[in-house]
């Protein structure tokens, strides 16, 4: 969320058409891109652009300067997608337990020896399993997901991701240690080295 | 088996100690480094005789990290052409 687009000239008073369309033009390519990460579809994320940015070129007034204006961007249409996920009710509780690690009766931890885990380089070279890892997340709960996204991905901090879903922090925490496990659970074929590819 | 009873029963009781249960608990803090000292040590000191732990741990890192360079928003090229009519519907709807 580093640069600032030209757009920001206009702003501390009115802005006019050409200024409004350059606002647009400037930042709708990687909002809609935020957008379907959050809610996995184009149709509900063209939907929730549109909704953030007339709600942001009528409220640039208001708008402070405190933050820079890509980073305002970001969390009205972070804002505008929870709220659209809310309404369809796809946050509603889901169980992610058969992903979870398990103990034995003595709480000692029941995992598989790891004879190898493949490096982040080895990894990120094959498509396979790029496209592994992102039907990973998406398969998560959206409950879980939208934690994980907002926290790992999106660099939202937990007070602000608890803020955002209007839970509190330890719920975050909770949820976010879970989504990450589960996600751990769901790769480890890629992790280990034994996916077929 | 037998090895894994032992461990949990030494776990269980040895002054200072955690179980793989309670290290599960204090995963999150340790990686944001807020673990209070005390806690921290603990957590450390069981990562030194439990290799299911820190394997375990070894692996979630690994998944952060996949997820954090697969997904990351900067990595992505954007489209160079933008939705027209998506473009014209917001500012027709700007004066609304």
């Amino acid at each position: 969320m580093a640069s600032e687009p030209s757009s920001q000239k206009t702003l501390g008073g009115l802005v006019d058409d050409a200024a409004a369309e350059l606002l647009v033009r400037e930042n709708i390519a990687w909002m809609l891109d935020l957008a379907e990460r959050l809610l996995r579809d184009r149709g509900l994320a063209e939907d929730v652009v549109q909704e953030s940015l007339i709600s942001a070129l009528r409220g640039l007034g208001d708008f402070k300067g405190e933050s820079a204006l890509k980073t305002w961007l970001h969390r009205i249409t972070t804002n505008t997608a929870i709220s659209k996920l809310r309404k369809l009710k796809r946050v509603a509780e889901e169980s992610i337990d058969d992903y979870l690690p398990v103990f034995d009766q003595n709480d000692c931890r029941l995992e598989l020896p790891w004879t190898q885990l493949v490096s982040l380089q080895e990894l990120l070279e094959t498509e396979e399993i790029r496209e592994h890892v992102a039907k990973g997340i998406s398969t998560l709960p959206d409950s879980y997901r939208i934690i994980l996204q907002l926290r790992d991905i999106e660099g939202y901090s937990t007070a602000e991701t608890a803020e955002l879903l209007e839970l509190s922090t330890d719920n975050v925490k909770v949820r976010l240690h879970r989504a990450r496990s589960a996600l751990k659970k769901l790769l480890e074929p890629a992790l280990r080295g034994e996916m077929q590819i | 088996m037998i090895m894994r009873r032992i461990k949990g029963f030494m776990l269980k009781r040895m002054h200072g100690m955690i179980t793989c249960r309670e290290f599960e608990d204090f995963v999150l803090s340790y990686l944001d480094d807020t673990l209070p000292p005390n806690q921290r040590k603990r957590f450390e000191w069981h990562m030194k005789i439990c290799r299911e732990c820190r394997d375990y741990l070894a692996a979630y890192q690994r998944t952060i990290e996949l997820g954090q360079s697969i997904l990351a928003a900067d990595d992505k090229p954007l489209p160079d052409d933008v939705p027209e009519d998506l473009v014209q519907a917001i500012l027709d709807a700007r004066g609304r």
